[in-house]
């Protein structure tokens, strides 16, 4: 039975690749949705830059359900498409499981890992931007408290969390960081109602500077630092205009950058781990008109002054990921 | 813990039990009439869809309420005539309607503001925004009572006041009216009311209405009130949540008020405290957030004693020949 299922699969599978005349490259977005303002988006808007530049065309999917993310792969890869990219860290485990059986299709997974031989997986250094940004925040802060939103409790949050910790410590030693999360499911990406009082409890707590890091979560935070006249920070995507002169800055990922390389390179993509880091601009902080009034030249020299000594190695931030441990914020 | 802490764990805990107290009133008149409602969730995530669009679309809050409530009472008749005049099965129309908003709403936002399932954010008219009550900044230097008017009392949105005020209109409507007696009666034996000459399927009507109003106002709430947009499946889960709180009541109106302020209470630590320190043991934040749940277990499972709902809920009435 189980054989008779792999030839019909597989006859499938050639009638299917058949019909498809160029490989066209395929996204698959995680759980927060195409539209989250923030990780997401920035993957949609580098796939319609390269949309836009070669005028290719993609195929997308918003994943409904955790079940679903086995499905869409298998779906995009017998179909034909060609790079295959995922956003999110939960996609681990399927390329472990699917990538084996499409030798020929390159996959990309941006947040997740696979040490299969067709994958390639991007690895951004959020802990530097976080702490470029942390170092902003504690220059902005007034109070001497600033806080830190996070989503779900995954290690990749708190890679962002403890980053932030860092760089606010950094500028000032006695500054005291809070720290929520969200929740413990993917639920935690998509509860702005959760999100703003998680930020009053902290503002009520005298933070006056609020770093999210929650997906559509954060855009609750943002949204109550704004009534409360605070200063937020956005995540991922360039939050500035949400809230103009109530968003301090964003740590940016360019999560655009990484699908926008990967649609380009095609079937050439090198498998094996790409890291985006501070160097490779794969993360920084986001500075345009809505945010020019609210980041002096004071803290964006310290910045950049921080970013040049980061990327030369002269201050090495600690990695959450790494050791499961941070030095300057426990959980 | 300070007085200050207390006083705003206090506060947050009102805002947390707002739309659980609306929701589970919301439940308690529909089933109290009979009715099992399960589509709550559905029918507040549609009602903050369609709250924030025309809020957003006519700059006017209670336009926004306005459209929030007729989404909701749409759905309600739905359940209504799936379960009334189909005599359909009530736990299936309610899934049924949680679907259909969950989809829905995303569907028609996408639509309408092509923004990814999300709608624009309100400007200040278009929000219920709080609302500060006479003296209360005179009042706030007065020592221990000050800060409990300024702080708890006053500063919330018209909505949770009037969330508030249904607990004791709702007790007086259920108990003390003859449209409150009926109701509760058809719930328990139709037949008796049919026999009496008073017609089953307009009581069971206007409970659903009823239903459906107050979970408008609890949808209004969350994505007028507490957020100035709406953004896909916002509800999290409340409307279940408020089902466990009326399970919770034994579908009575102060019960109901005190299961929903527990409830509102634990989720104001969840967000207030990351890790407890209790006896010298560290309570993981991930207890705290399971603790709501946790607690309607321990609690469902023996210390109200035997929660008995409605004996005619659930049943289709069938008027015997």
């Amino acid at each position: 039975m189980t054989l008779m299922t792999k030839f019909l699969g597989a006859a499938a599978a050639v009638a299917l690749t058949a019909g498809a005349a160029l490989a066209d490259p395929a996204l698959i977005y995680d759980l927060g949705g195409k539209f989250d303002k923030s990780f997401n988006e920035a993957a949609y808007n580098g796939a319609e830059r390269w949309a836009a530049e070669t005028g290719g065309s993609y195929r997308d999917i918003e994943i409904q359900s955790e079940a679903q993310r086995e499905q869409a792969l298998r779906r995009f890869a017998e179909n034909g498409f060609n790079p295959i990219i995922t956003t999110g860290f939960a996609w681990s485990s399927v390329f472990d499981e699917v990538a084996p059986d499409y030798p020929d299709t390159k996959f990309v997974t941006i947040d997740g890992y696979s040490g299969a031989e067709n994958v390639q997986s991007v690895a951004f250094s959020e802990h530097e931007g976080s702490y470029l940004v942390g170092m902003i925040a504690a220059m902005a802060s007034e109070s001497g408290t600033v806080g830190f939103v996070g989503g779900m409790d995954i290690p990749l949050i708190r890679k962002f969390a403890c980053g932030y910790a860092q760089g606010a410590k950094a500028v000032n030693p006695d500054i005291t960081v809070i720290s929520n999360m969200t929740g413990t499911t993917p639920a935690a990406w998509n509860d702005p109602v959760k999100g703003s009082e998680l930020a009053n409890a902290q503002i009520s707590q005298g933070a006056d500077v609020i770093y999210a890091a929650a997906g559509g979560t954060g855009l609750g935070v943002l949204q109550t630092a704004a009534d409360e006249d605070i200063l937020s920070i956005g995540v991922d995507s360039n939050q500035n205009h949400l809230f103009p002169g109530k968003v301090l800055t964003s740590m940016l990922k360019r999560v655009d950058v990484a699908v926008y390389d990967a649609m380009t390179q095609g079937d050439g993509i090198a498998p094996g781990v790409r890291v985006m880091d501070l160097g490779a601009d794969g993360v920084g902080y986001a500075m345009d008109d809505n945010n020019a009034e609210l980041v002096s030249a004071e803290m964006s020299a310290a910045a950049e002054d921080a970013k040049a000594k980061i990327i030369a190695g002269e201050i090495s931030v600690h990695d959450y990921t790494s050791d499961d441990s941070c030095p300057a914020l426990s959980f | 813990m300070d007085f200050l802490t207390i006083i705003q764990l206090l506060d947050s805990t009102i805002r947390s039990a707002t739309p659980l107290l609306l929701a589970c009133l919301a439940g308690l008149y529909s089933e109290r009439s009979g009715i099992f409602d399960i589509g709550l969730e559905g029918k507040m995530l549609a009602a903050a869809f369609f709250s924030a669009a025309v809020a957003y679309m006519t700059g006017s809050a209670w336009m926004g309420l306005g459209a929030g409530i007729a989404a909701s009472m749409v759905l309600s008749l739905i359940h209504g005539v799936a379960s009334i005049n189909f005599r359909g099965n009530q736990l299936i129309s309610g899934v049924a309607i949680n679907f259909l908003a969950a989809g829905m709403t995303v569907l028609i936002a996408q639509d309408w503001f092509a923004q990814g399932g999300r709608t624009p954010s309100l400007m200040s008219g278009g929000r219920f925004e709080p609302i500060t009550l006479p003296f209360a900044d005179a009042l706030a230097g007065v020592p221990f009572l000050g800060p409990i008017y300024a702080e708890l009392i006053s500063g919330h949105s018209i909505l949770v006041y009037i969330a508030f005020a249904m607990v004791p209109l709702t007790w007086w409507d259920l108990f003390r009216t003859r449209f409150g007696l009926r109701l509760r009666a058809v719930g328990e034996n139709p037949e008796s009311v049919d026999t009496a000459g008073v017609s089953v399927i307009r009581l069971r009507y206007a409970a659903v209405i009823i239903c459906g109003v107050l979970c408008g106002i609890a949808g209004a709430y969350l994505a007028t009130g507490l957020q100035a947009n709406f953004t896909k499946d916002m509800t999290a889960n409340r409307g279940f949540i408020a089902l466990a709180a009326l399970i919770f009541a034994k579908w009575r109106p102060w019960y109901a008020l005190y299961a929903c302020l527990l409830f509102g209470f634990l989720f104001a630590i969840e967000t207030r405290f990351q890790n407890i320190e209790l006896l010298g043991f560290t309570l993981p934040v991930q207890f705290v957030q399971a603790l709501p749940y946790i607690l309607t277990v321990v609690i469902l499972a023996g210390f109200v004693g035997k929660a008995i709902p409605p004996r005619a809920g659930g049943e289709p009435y069938v008027k015997e020949r």
